[in-house]
């Protein structure tokens, strides 16, 4: 009998396909079809404490191995968007994703989920390693380990719910950076985000693409380096991670299980195989674990360590 | 091409022709003969300004029809004959001709008409009969009303003011057909509850019907999650939906989102 449940944060998910903040989660019914596709896990669109329309466009772009993207975290805002969301009452499990310019912001940002009833949310993802938005993420230096601790502090004091920070591939000294979260007092680690910043450059207009101008790389392209990111984390550091960048496939998701993580986050494989790719990710984990004689992902999280 | 060309395709053509169509509206020619379907759009990128999604009036010459209305457009609308614009597509779902008999019928409100003049010639070109109605605020406000007789077995017009055609909206033409004339499906874009006016209208007397959907998109390409309606995508999935289907999102004819993804009324 194989099975691919995995626990999470008290919750027992069907699959370890999470749904990465930033694609398809606008709206709690767009989460709920992304959960009936197969995803264990959904992200929201991270929430920032005011509204913000996001990058003017073009806002995505397709290169020769991923896509580039530069949305700029659109989103209602903290209130607004968990309006949309609360309320959560399914199996799978809510994360409420969460950008802020400092720690005073997370800290105001958890203070509002904390004070929100009725939102049937397992998690809160702070998110810091946005490589495009002024003022978030990289773009604000948040990668570095004494930033991680100090926002880590900040949204603990404010909240119970379990904390995943999220981090950069692109970010030297990641694993240093996982290691601050984990003394600090996260629960989780989602590595990671799109790898950049990068650019294309139309030659007939001779101009950058993307509205922006430089946006995140996401896709196959970034999948070693996320591999290689979780496998040193997973070397370092205790807390659970969610593996994410690049998982187009079944076995790329098992690859990345094997590397460490206990969850897979999927974005961009969204663009390459359709809104129902989740649940053709958790078929092709279930055939590959048939075909080799695995009954469970935990013969196979941490595999390359053995 | 497969929809991962279109995404990384941009192209890069001259105008070829502006037509004023009215007061705030410019069809813009493109000296490009695109393979588009009608009900699909382009995502028209202007270098520096921005990205919008603007619905094919006609695919060979390729022409958009804009309206006047933001930042982008009207930048659009202000491009002459020889300058460059710039865009990618075609994306999303078109329509469908009927899957029983040969009469169509397209319904218009305001540019609504721009998508459904496409149809409705594409349709005469492959042998079917198209009815049309095009209705708007004003006078003033009824755009290719010569294109769409042209291509139109019998052509109507309604005006709430009753400046021109039949004092009303399009449905004080619509239901008399819609009961009688047996279409093999009837064709709707405008303001939303206009649509679902008629997607009603067409459901109570058992005519299929599709409707073109307006969300504000992001990517346009099924990503971002921007474009949801009642969790489908409208880039994608759309803009065109079965009357069917759209009856059953909640938010059809109420609710959209704005750019920061907050639900505000259509």
């Amino acid at each position: 009998m194989i099975t691919l449940q995995t626990e999470f944060f008290g919750k027992k998910l069907k699959s370890p396909i999470m749904l990465a903040s930033g694609v398809l989660d606008m709206t709690k019914e767009s989460l709920e079809r992304a959960c009936g596709n197969g995803c264990g896990a959904v992200a929201t669109k991270s929430l920032s404490l005011e509204a913000r329309k996001g990058h003017e466009g073009p806002n995505i772009v397709e290169t020769e191995c991923g896509l580039l993207n530069a949305m700029g975290y659109p989103n209602p805002g903290i209130e607004d968007g968990l309006k949309e969301f609360q309320g959560w009452k399914r199996d799978e499990a809510l994360i409420i994703s969460i950008v802020g310019k400092d720690a005073d912001e997370f800290a105001k940002l958890a203070e509002t989920i904390e004070g929100t009833g009725n939102l049937g949310a397992s998690a809160v993802e702070a998110v810091l390693s946005c490589p495009h938005t002024p003022g978030y993420g990289m773009m604000a230096g948040q990668g570095t380990p004494e930033s991680v601790a100090e926002i880590t502090k900040a949204i603990k004091g404010k909240t119970k719910l379990p904390l995943i920070i999220k981090l950069s591939p692109a970010v030297p000294g990641e694993v240093a950076a996982a290691k601050a979260a984990e003394e600090a007092g996260a629960d989780a680690i989602n590595m990671g985000n799109s790898l950049g910043p990068g650019m294309r450059i139309d030659i007939h207009r001779k101009k950058p693409v993307l509205g922006f101008g430089i946006g995140g790389l996401s896709g196959p392209a970034i999948k070693p380096i996320a591999v290689r990111c979780i496998y040193d984390i997973y070397k370092e550091v205790k807390l659970p991670i969610i593996g994410t960048g690049g998982v187009n496939s079944g076995v790329d998701a098992v690859e990345m299980m094997m590397a460490g993580a206990s969850w897979v986050g999927v974005g961009t494989a969204v663009y390459y195989r359709g809104p129902t790719v989740f649940g053709s990710l958790v078929r092709e984990i279930e055939a590959w674990m048939k075909l080799n004689n695995y009954s469970s992902l935990k013969e196979i999280v941490g595999g390359a360590h053995e | 091409m497969n929809r991962f060309e279109i995404l990384n395709r941009i192209y890069t053509n001259p105008v070829k022709k502006v037509v004023e169509e009215n007061y705030r509206v410019k069809s813009i020619e493109i000296d490009h003969e695109m393979e588009a379907l009608p009900g699909q759009f382009l995502m028209v990128w202007m270098p520096g300004e921005g990205e919008r999604p603007m619905s094919i009036g006609n695919n060979k010459p390729l022409t958009i029809s804009v309206a006047d209305v933001g930042k982008v457009s009207s930048r659009i609308c202000a491009l002459k004959e020889g300058d460059p614009i710039s865009y990618r597509g075609p994306f999303g779902r078109p329509f469908d001709f009927p899957r029983k008999g040969k009469k169509i019928l397209v319904i218009g409100g305001g540019y609504g008409i721009v998508p459904l003049y496409f149809l409705a010639k594409t349709a005469k070109e492959n042998g079917l009969e198209a009815y049309g109605i095009v209705g708007g605020r004003t006078g003033k406000d009824i755009i290719f009303e010569k294109q769409l007789f042209a291509v139109c077995k019998e052509a109507f017009i309604t005006t709430d003011d009753g400046s021109r055609g039949k004092k009303g909206t399009v449905m004080a033409e619509a239901e008399e057909l819609i009961e009688n004339r047996g279409f093999g499906c009837v064709y709707a874009c405008g303001p939303e509850k206009m649509m679902k006016a008629v997607a009603e209208m067409c459901k109570k007397h058992g005519v299929p019907c599709e409707v073109s959907l307006e969300r504000y998109m992001k990517c346009g390409v099924g990503v971002c999650g921007s474009c949801a309606i009642n969790g489908k995508l409208t880039c994608l999935e759309g803009p065109v939906f079965s009357g069917e289907d759209a009856l059953k999102m909640t938010e059809f004819g109420s609710k959209c989102r704005d750019a920061s993804g907050k639900a505000v009324n259509v």
